[in-house]
């Protein structure tokens, strides 16, 4: 994947820099112009770690002043979301709490408006924008696994082997999007959608890399992970299904199918043997997780009202 | 630095308003005595019996009224 295009003035000047190899000092004193800018710069930024990019120099990962001007954008991104998300009190029994938080919360639904209404073009445009997670599915939750303790830790290999594949790279679930990609007529190469990615996007991969990233975010990782899982199976029926209306191929659908059977297990060990795990052994993560949780469910309401407006649409 | 003894990890496990868990390798027959092979670390076998996936978990538990729940 190339360098993405720049959004304004500080991402500008760090792809730049990026791409030059000349990293300055003075990058860190760079104000983003808006949300778009920062985001797209730390989704940048948090490449690095992840593929990188084939014009950059692979030794920048570690640039301690692009760490710099990374840690300035996480500190704005974790505050942002710290302001959004309610405190709330899942009372004595964890798993049935979480559950219930996450079922009781209630936002705009692309996936039903696939089912029923999207033009085959409307789901093309979603494709593209989801492939910018689903081409790295579940990368960032395996930053976790050493950060765990052998409970929590052996529970969050379990699902991550399912994610990537039980052994099996034809499997790996970020493979069968790339099929479906390919198959629908679209790129199935890592990244290749960034530049059309809406800020939406950006700031829910960037969540997801922040709470990943660094270790005493864990229970927020794990949090984001459990409300992801615990809200798939049924949205990815309904893909299923519209997919299937609009006449796409097999492997796009494959894809969904095979979400709506696995997170119905997922699920389970997310909220129960993963977050309820590192919950029991420090209770007062507890609160991390909701963190996790809320903005998994947040983010995905912002990007659903995005999408939908964008395409002229109510999730009816 | 000490860490927690983890408890034996159940092959079998009931999820409260849920899926029965299975951990590892198991042919399941399911109600028309037809034998499903699981395929991965662990499935959820459902058990309020309107999954549409059946003798597999889809999640339709979670729509259903709490008293139907199993």
């Amino acid at each position: 994947m190339l360098a993405p295009k720049a959004r304004g003035s500080l991402s500008e000047q760090v792809l730049a820099a990026l791409t030059s190899g000349q990293v300055s000092p003075t990058l860190r004193d760079v104000e983003p112009d808006g949300p778009e800018d920062a985001q797209v710069t730390l989704w940048s930024l948090y490449e690095l770690h992840y593929r990188g990019f084939e014009d950059v120099d692979d030794t920048l990962e570690w640039h301690p002043d692009l760490l710099a001007v990374r840690a300035g954008l996480e500190a704005e991104l974790e505050a942002d979301l710290r302001e959004r998300c309610p405190e709330v009190d899942l009372g004595d029994d964890f798993a049935a709490g979480l559950f219930s938080f996450i079922e009781q919360h209630d936002g705009p639904s692309v996936a039903r408006f696939v089912q029923r209404d999207a033009t085959h073009e409307q789901v093309m445009d979603l494709l593209r924008w989801r492939s910018i997670y689903h081409l790295k599915e579940s990368d960032p939750q395996a930053w976790v696994v050493p950060r765990l303790s052998p409970g929590p830790k052996a529970a969050l290999m379990e699902l991550q082997y399912d994610e990537f594949g039980n052994g099996d790279p034809q499997l790996l679930h970020a493979h069968l999007f790339a099929q479906g990609l390919a198959a629908s007529g679209l790129r199935p190469d890592y990244g290749a959608y960034i530049d059309e990615a809406p800020v939406e996007v950006l700031e829910e991969n960037n969540a997801m890399s922040l709470f990943a990233l660094h270790r005493r975010l864990r229970a927020a990782s794990l949090g984001h992970l459990a409300a992801f899982e615990a809200t798939s199976s049924g949205p990815s029926r309904r893909m299923s299904r519209g997919l299937s209306r609009l006449g796409f191929p097999a492997e796009m659908s494959a894809y969904y199918d095979e979400h709506v059977e696995a997170d119905a297990v997922h699920e389970q060990l997310a909220v129960r043997t993963i977050a309820g795990a590192v919950v029991a052994e420090d209770p007062s993560l507890v609160q991390d997780v909701v963190l996790g949780a809320f903005t998994c469910l947040d983010l995905e309401d912002r990007f659903a009202e995005a999408a939908l407006a964008r395409w002229g649409a109510v999730d009816a | 630095m000490r860490e927690p003894t983890p408890s034996p990890t159940p092959t079998v496990v009931m999820c409260p308003g849920g899926p029965m868990l299975l951990r590892g390798k198991h042919v399941v027959e399911d109600a028309d005595g037809n034998l499903h092979e699981t395929r991965r670390p662990v499935s959820a076998v459902c058990r309020c019996g309107k999954s549409a996936l059946q003798p597999w978990c889809d999640g339709t538990h979670k729509v259903l009224p709490e008293r139907d729940r199993p």
